[in-house]
């Protein structure tokens, strides 16, 4: 047997550099181990189960957290932007499943669960109580459509239930104030998360429904949703259904819903917009509405003047046809048509007359000798008595005769008998 | 329309627009005499005139209850 030779055990043992050159910077480390992460897939998609503790909800509204089991536990952060779907108030101690992906806090030099979910394991008992509160009243009829109110178009006095100093009431106040000034606000102040919140809620909607408000808006800003945990509870809800006023609910964000919302007679998705479903008629159509009965008024004046006008015009014109003046004229208008016809009649008769005079002249002249005698014609008369010789047989050889032409007459001898 | 209408400063926006819609709706109906419809015509003016006043000086009225008091609220800027 041989011992082995001494030192050389030595030579599998790793001894630090201790004057070697530094190779990392913390942030190149670090760097470097969250680019290992990082390209991991299995470490970018996973599903973590462990026990909640540590729940904490600065006023950033991210959401920090640790995951806890026997052995181990991890860091988790949820943005804000998630938390909206967050289905259920989170408190230490429950058991939950969170999904994410595992990065790496550079400057808090911790690795972390980046959760963009976040569920009870199986049902939580509060959502099971949500579920349960929400089939009872269901049944009951509180939700239903039928027990809906109508939301006036302009109400003269809106009630608002919640913080007296949330954004939400500053919200609904700007909203009011630019769409329905004339509207009187009375604010009955509440909690509207703790412990306090429900009862408080409660006595606000009762005291608001004695001084008789056209409408009541109940509201709250954004929250995760054990802020707006108060909004499920059974006794706020059934004070909503029971109000006298139409009830607007604008609780939270667009996402969220609680049984406040189911109970109301109308939804809204955020504060902003329960103010403007209250105020359907708005300020700036009041006046223009205004205006359009001015213009009515208007018109209606000008039609009745213009009728008037035309009444007036068509009595005028009766006047006219029955005034003296007008009997006047037609009277000497028929006088001068008499007249006219009386100097007319003789004249006529004498046209008449002288043409029958012309004609008769004209036969005349046709039948006058001396026309005859023109054409160079004679007359032959016997001097001593002045009768007409018409024949042969009336003269004898050295008779004298009187012979007439056209232009006078001259005596003759009969010279012989042919 | 009574016979001796309120004077137009007493009237708060909903009664002079109530008012003022009968008065245009009789205008429109026209059965009046003329001298009467002007003395519509008139006071449906003044009454136009008192409704823009008020929403032009409309300014939103805030105020809280607690229990049954109601009390002017001071807004926080």
């Amino acid at each position: 047997m041989t011992l082995p030779p001494p030192c050389i055990i030595l030579a599998t043992v790793t001894q630090p550099t201790l004057f070697a050159s530094v190779q990392w910077t913390v942030t190149r480390l670090t760097a470097h181990l969250r680019q290992v992460i990082e390209s991991d897939p299995a470490l970018q998609d996973v599903w973590v189960r462990g026990e909640l503790s540590n729940v904490s909800r600065p006023a950033s509204g991210h959401l920090y957290f640790t995951l806890k089991d026997a052995g181990a536990s991890l860091r988790g952060v949820m943005w804000k932007v998630n938390t909206s779907r967050l289905k259920l108030p989170l408190r230490d101690g429950m058991e939950v499943e969170a999904h994410g992906k595992i990065g790496i806090y550079e400057v808090g030099g911790q690795y972390q669960l980046y959760a963009d979910a976040l569920r009870p394991v199986g049902e939580g008992a509060l959502y099971a109580e949500f579920l349960r509160l929400k089939s009872m009243l269901e049944a009951e009829g509180l939700f239903d459509s039928s027990r809906k109110r109508e939301i006036p178009q302009l109400p003269k006095r809106i009630g608002i239930v919640t913080s007296a100093t949330g954004a939400a009431l500053r919200d609904m106040l700007n909203t009011l104030r630019r769409r329905l000034p004339i509207a009187d606000v009375i604010l009955a102040p509440s909690p509207v998360q703790g412990a306090d919140a429900p009862p408080a809620l409660v006595a606000a909607l009762q005291n608001l429904n004695r001084i008789q408000p056209d409408v009541i808006l109940i509201a709250r800003g954004g929250g995760s949703i054990e802020d707006l945990w108060a909004f499920n509870n059974e006794r706020v809800v059934r004070a909503v259904a029971a109000s006298d006023a139409p009830v607007i609910s604008g609780v939270g964000h667009e996402t969220d819903f609680t049984l406040t919302d189911f109970a109301s007679d109308l939804r809204a998705p955020t504060p902003t917009a329960a103010a403007e479903l209250a105020t359907p008629v708005t300020l700036f159509d009041l006046a223009s509405a205004m205006s359009d009965l001015g213009q009515r008024a208007e018109i209606a004046m000008v039609n009745l003047l213009e009728r008037g006008r035309v009444e007036l015009s068509d009595i005028e014109s009766r006047l006219k046809f029955y005034s003296p003046a007008r009997r006047l004229q037609s009277e000497r208008q028929r006088a001068d048509e008499w007249s006219r016809r009386l100097v007319a009649a003789p004249a006529h008769r004498l046209a008449l007359e002288a043409e029958k005079v012309a004609g008769l002249g004209k036969r005349l002249v046709a039948l006058s000798p001396f026309e005859v005698l023109a054409r160079g014609y004679a007359v032959v008369t016997r001097p001593a008595d002045g009768s007409l010789i018409r024949s042969v047989g009336q003269v004898n050889p050295k008779e004298e005769i009187e012979v007439r032409v056209s232009d006078g007459k001259f005596g003759a001898e009969v010279k012989r008998k042919a | 329309m009574a016979k001796t209408p309120k004077p137009v400063e007493s009237l708060n926006y909903e009664e002079a627009m109530a008012e003022l819609e009968t008065v245009v709706a009789a205008l429109e109906e026209g059965n009046q005499k003329l001298d009467e419809a002007m003395t519509l015509f008139e006071r449906g003016q003044l009454l136009m005139k008192r409704c823009a006043e008020l929403l032009e000086a409309a300014e939103l009225k805030v105020r809280q209850i607690s229990g049954d008091e109601l009390t002017a609220f001071e807004e926080e800027e």
